[in-house]
């Protein structure tokens, strides 16, 4: 019978840099990433440094998930547009963007995302606020976050633009 | 046409060269490894986006997938080698400019 913990961990969106490195932190000490839910990562007990885990922001069809299973990786799950993938580390490095150019297009996807949902939720915040309706507030709230969000996502793509005028 | 003029990325460059002959997904991963002698990993997300970019622009095919075998190959069409042919001419330039300005300093 294998070991399994579930945990329960919030990140912001502009963070996820960060949810990648604490699930590669598990995976260091063996807890490997076997499933996710909102909020709420499952976890099987291996080896310690079996497994590196990679996530990226991608509405992703079948076609693309049996195109990363054939380069050895496995498909963990995904949350909402997030997709979770690991591969073992004897089996060689494992990233998903390599060159400047997608990694832009990366945080481009994540932008495009936060954008449509931000402005929706401002859109029916102020619908609801002239409507005097009184739960317009809670759109209006998780617009200006969202659109916080963008900023985040959009400073982290110029860094990379900036870079990308000099080398790929 | 006319953008088709500017450098290749080097991502962009290794996929057709490892397409010159026909290869699935993984096949290029692993030549362009080897072609670079390691320098060079190209990263699965990075790769799909290339080969559907590059299948769009026409410079690669996709082959008829044949039975028993569920890895999708592609090769590079005749634009596709025109390209690569272009940059090679585009980079022997860059380095004979870079050893003879190096060498010999630099000469109007």
């Amino acid at each position: 019978m294998s070991e399994h913990k579930t945990v329960y961990k919030w990140f912001w969106v502009w963070d996820f840099q960060k949810e990648e490195m604490w699930l590669n932190e598990m995976a260091g000490i063996g807890w490997v990433l076997e499933g996710v839910g909102f909020c709420k990562y499952y976890f099987i007990k291996r080896l310690p440094e079996e497994y590196t885990i990679r996530m990226e922001m991608n509405h992703a069809v079948n076609e693309y998930v049996s195109f990363m299973k054939e380069t050895g990786a496995e498909y963990v799950g995904r949350m909402v547009q997030w997709i979770y993938f690991r591969k073992k580390v004897e089996d060689g490095p494992f990233d998903i963007f390599s060159d400047l150019d997608s990694k832009i297009k990366h945080l481009d996807r994540i932008g495009r995302m936060l954008l449509i949902i931000g402005m929706a939720n401002l859109i029916i915040g102020l619908a609801n606020t002239f409507n005097y309706i009184n739960i317009g507030w809670i759109n209006l709230l998780c617009g200006t976050l969202l659109m916080y969000a963008l900023g985040r996502i959009h400073g982290k793509k110029e860094a990379l633009e900036r870079e990308r005028v000099l080398h790929e | 046409m006319m953008n088709d003029n500017i450098a290749l990325t080097e991502t962009t460059y290794y996929i057709l060269l490892s397409l010159y002959t026909p290869q699935h997904g993984y096949g290029i991963m692993q030549r362009t490894e080897a072609l670079s002698g390691g320098r060079v990993r190209l990263a699965a997300g990075t790769l799909y986006g290339a080969l559907s970019n590059m299948c769009e622009k026409g410079w690669i095919i996709q082959l008829p997938i044949e039975d028993g075998s569920r890895k999708k190959e592609y090769k590079l069409t005749e634009e596709g080698q025109i390209i690569l042919r272009n940059e090679l001419i585009r980079l022997k330039q860059m380095i004979t400019n870079g050893e003879a300005v190096m060498k010999e300093g630099y000469h109007v």
